[in-house]
């Protein structure tokens, strides 16, 4: 038994212990400076209590981003389960051209999200990009993609939807692909026809997996920041700012680390809180009435 | 299924397929404009619309004013990116077969936690981390080095080696293990001959979502590195600014994205094979 311990430990402690070194700490630390007056004119680790607190407690500014990373995330994780969910019932069955058109819709994800960004940030100029020309032929006149805050904010979503739709796309075709085939003979035996088969058979057994993924997928969205950074820089004013690149503002552009501390731990505490009721609210939902 | 359908279902592909081709052929056309081709408007066809050249691929390898020599990001980010994925590979394959194997106990804390405390780890914002790891690399005159990037990046990956992996270990069967043990061999000698030439599916996709989180990265190498360990999704972002050499760009964005076009084919392969599979809870 002895040995079986020291094999057990073996397994496991490399990865547990870089992990906690890497990850773990660098929390502590967040947390201890976020109670400290640390900026570029006196780095340091004093105390000076809870004001950092009290000081983005009134920070508007930090509130709406949160808000504006809510309505951002919702709704392109909202579009990208639709559209996912749609492709992957559409190419299910598919036998002509089945490889190639999975693997076109599985590209973008793929794709660096940066890079692509700069090419969107290209496509949507406002005088030189083919998105204003096309606009234009359409007779739509010039749209300020990037000068005006709701455009700003759909092209960032627009971006976030062809870039992770993809992702929503290969869980959910990879969910169908595993579905057991005697309930649809069923329901083909009882005569449904291909919307009430969708309803009653295929959305219920798809539930849990949808679940998984609007939830992996929220998560990530939670931390959108570099297509925001590379598309708008937050712009035009603060109108596309997400949370995350508000701290970054404040941390590694003013170097107001303490507060950009206290700013982060705020936003971890939310967005974990908020995770997990959402998690509840779509697993009770989802799972639990669709059976 | 019913034929009425299919001519509105091909119509969708159509439109999807248009809409993720485009920025790809967006920036396949521009790569070959100049400064006339680009300033004038919109164009997309070389020849009718614009006079193509060769010069924005010619300047990717030598460092003139408008554009960059993407050979050196391009190096570091593959030095970067596949030791780091081979370094979780290594150390979260571990981890997720002591997960699935063994039990552990430490107080209150269980085997559940113990995987959960490593997938966790995603849900950490990148900007939250930046901070520590810029104070942390500085400390250690890690900041701007290719071992200070691989080091963070092994954090990022883990987490996502262990999830797909103890998926993965959790369905293979026990007595694959028990058998080998009867024959006599150690813990550690069934997990290098027995699971893991079992393993080769689960190592691939674990691999492939490693590599592909790791080179598409840009937050860590854009605030952990300056100007000697450049990446390359770093190099391009740099060049995005007020006057923007677009077919530089484009020609850099072509070529950072195009391995990554090679590993999709890989993805639905397995995908095929029914080898992706989630952990939803």
């Amino acid at each position: 038994m002895q040995g079986l311990t020291r094999y057990k430990l073996l397994f496991l402690l490399p990865g547990l212990l870089i992990l906690l070194g890497i990850i773990l700490f660098p929390l502590i630390f967040t947390i201890r400076v976020s109670f400290s007056g640390w900026d570029a004119i006196r780095p340091g680790l004093d105390w000076i209590g809870g004001t950092n607190y009290g000081r983005l407690f009134v920070d508007g500014r930090f509130w709406q981003s949160l808000s504006r990373l809510g309505a951002i995330a919702l709704t392109s994780v909202m579009f990208e389960y639709l559209f996912g969910f749609g492709l992957a019932l559409l190419v299910w069955h598919q036998v002509r051209f089945r490889r190639i058109t999975r693997v076109l819709f599985l590209i973008p994800m793929m794709t660096t999200p940066v890079v692509m960004a700069v090419i969107w940030r290209t496509i949507f100029h406002e005088s030189l990009g083919p998105a204003n020309d096309i606009a234009g032929m359409l007779g739509l006149g010039t749209i300020p993609w990037l000068t005006h805050s709701v455009w700003a904010t759909v092209v960032v979503i627009l971006v976030d939807v062809w870039q992770w739709t993809p992702f929503m796309f290969l869980l959910l075709l990879a969910g169908l692909l595993s579905l057991p085939k005697e309930p649809f003979l069923a329901a083909a035996i009882d005569g449904a026809g291909p919307i009430r088969t969708f309803f009653n058979v295929t959305f219920p057994a798809m539930a849990p997996i949808s679940v998984g993924a609007l939830i992996i997928r929220l998560i990530e969205a939670s931390k959108i920041m570099e297509t925001v950074y590379v598309i708008t820089s937050g712009g035009p004013g603060t109108s596309t700012e997400t949370s995350s690149y508000y701290i970054f503002i404040r941390g590694l552009r003013d170097f107001q680390i303490g507060y950009a501390a206290a700013l982060s731990v705020t936003y971890l505490v939310i967005m974990i809180v908020l995770l997990t009721i959402i998690a509840k609210i779509l697993t009770n939902t989802l799972v639990k009435s669709g059976v | 299924m019913i034929n009425t359908f299919k001519p509105l279902k091909i119509i969708a592909i159509a439109f999807w397929s248009a809409f993720v081709v485009a920025p790809f052929l967006w920036a396949l056309t521009t790569s070959f404009k100049t400064a006339n081709g680009v300033t004038g408007g919109a164009t997309y066809i070389p020849w009718v619309d614009y006079e193509p050249s060769l010069a924005a691929w010619q300047g990717l390898f030598d460092s003139g004013a408008g554009s960059i020599d993407v050979v050196g990001p391009l190096a570091n980010s593959m030095i970067v990116t596949l030791s780091a994925s081979a370094i979780s590979l290594a150390l979260g394959t571990l981890a997720a077969y002591g997960l699935s194997r063994f039990r552990y106990k430490a107080g209150p804390i269980t085997n559940t936690d113990l995987t959960f405390f490593f997938i966790s780890q995603r849900i950490m914002p990148p900007v939250v981390l930046a901070i520590p790891f810029f104070l942390m690399l500085g400390y250690f005159g890690l900041l701007d080095t290719i071992f200070g990037l691989v080091i963070v990046y092994v954090a990022l990956l883990l987490p996502i080696a262990v999830w797909v992996m103890v998926d993965f270990f959790n369905n293979i069967p026990r007595e694959l293990d028990e058998t080998a043990m009867i024959d006599g061999c150690t813990p550690l000698e069934v997990f290098w001959r027995v699971i893991l030439p079992n393993s080769l599916p689960g190592l691939v996709v674990a691999g492939i979502f490693c590599v592909v989180f790791g080179w598409n990265d840009f937050f860590f190498a854009f605030t952990l590195t300056f100007t000697n360990t450049q990446l390359l999704p770093v190099a391009i972002v740099s060049l995005n600014s007020s006057v923007t050499p677009w077919w530089s760009l484009s020609a850099s964005a072509l070529i950072s994205v195009s391995p990554l076009i090679i590993v999709a084919f890989l993805v639905e392969r397995y995908l095929e094979k029914g080898n992706i599979s989630v952990a939803s809870k």
